[in-house]
């Protein structure tokens, strides 16, 4: 069996000129390795390529990439998922500024995350327990907090690659919507006062390209449908 | 919340709305003519005009050509907003849209009540 071929971006600020994509051959002794095995094996090669990587169990988020076309997270993605024809491309997160090869600046990202409040916030006095939530309103929150801010949603929706600094992002919206239909919330209309506007919610144009990529499976256009709905009823 | 004011409604939600329900107005008035002229193929000027002279038809006709300026408006403000980033570029294209909206809504509100 021949070697895995691999093309993956490269870029040093500090001695690049401009980015460039570095071709491996890697061993992979036939087996149906991850991406993220992949890329060590490539770092045994060249100790300077730089990515980031954690848990390698898909529940850290750090190791978001783009891997033949498509974002997803290198160390739950097995080759037999991605490569076509013995080739596999790998770019960092589309959209988003590139500090070193695969490593990218998640500042835009986190400052829209950090845009929404996401925090309980509650005005009413603290109880001597906990605050109760029925079995139905607890129910209400699966879906969206399983989010684990990977940023392979927000850096695969074109609305969000034109206006980073204006519209919140899948990631940021499933979020919101989290707490907007947490039943211990009651910051609910500062909450939508904040979304009105045309870019935040209403800049999503619903192609599901965030829906598609989701390494956890979430639906983040569901959540915005719903931040919508509530919108329309908070304000007619 | 994010500042603008030049689009349709400077709010997202009635921007929103507006782009649905300009849709359905739109997608109403496209069937009743594409269902108009398949019915009556030997269409000729006098039945046509008979058409567009009674109120009902001039509202309906009015009501789709204001539904094609604010979709048109909001939709193309969108696609401005996301592409030209140069400011002098945006508002100025911007300026083109409005104006040609504006341009042909007269014109269409003339010849509805100029034959």
């Amino acid at each position: 069996m021949s070697n895995l071929q691999v093309s993956i971006y490269r870029y040093n600020p500090e001695t690049d000129s401009a980015p460039y994509m570095q071709e491996f051959q890697v061993d992979t002794k036939g087996r149906d390795v991850m991406v993220l095995d992949v890329l060590h094996m490539m770092k045994e090669q060249d100790s300077g390529l730089a990515f980031r990587r954690s848990c390698r169990e898909g529940v850290c988020g750090s190791d978001g990439m783009n891997m033949n076309g498509k974002n997803g997270l290198a160390c739950i993605t097995p080759l037999s998922e991605v490569v076509k024809g013995n080739k596999l491309t790998l770019r960092p997160l589309p959209g988003l500024p590139v500090i070193r090869d695969m490593v990218v600046d998640m500042g835009l990202f986190y400052k829209q995350y950090e845009r929404i409040q996401p925090y309980l916030q509650n005005d009413t006095p603290v109880p001597a327990i906990e605050r109760l939530q029925s079995p139905e309103e607890r129910d209400k929150l699966d879906g969206l907090y399983e989010c684990i801010l990977c940023a392979c949603c927000s850096t695969s929706c074109p609305s969000f690659w034109w206006n980073p600094d204006k519209f919140v992002g899948p990631a940021g919206l499933l979020q919101s919507y989290r707490f907007l239909a947490d039943s211990r919330d009651t910051a609910t209309s500062e909450r939508l006062t904040d979304l009105e506007d045309p870019f935040s919610v209403f800049r999503c144009r619903g192609i599901m390209n965030c829906v598609a990529v989701c390494p956890k499976g979430l639906n983040p256009t569901r959540a915005i449908g719903k931040i919508r709905e509530m919108l329309l009823a908070d304000a007619t | 919340m994010v500042t603008n004011i030049t689009s349709f409604g400077r709010s997202g939600l009635s921007d929103w709305l507006m782009q649905r329900f300009s849709a359905v107005v739109l997608a109403i008035y496209t069937v009743f003519m594409v269902a108009y002229l398949l019915l009556n193929p030997n269409l000729d000027y006098y039945a046509w005009t008979a058409l567009f002279d009674q109120t009902w038809m001039r509202i309906f006709s009015l009501l789709a050509f204001i539904s094609v300026a604010a979709h048109a408006w909001i939709g193309l403000w969108t696609v401005t907003t996301d592409y030209l980033k140069s400011t002098f570029v945006r508002v100025g294209a911007q300026s083109l849209i409005i104006l040609a909206i504006f341009v042909y809504l007269v014109w269409g509100i003339q010849i509805l009540w100029g034959a």
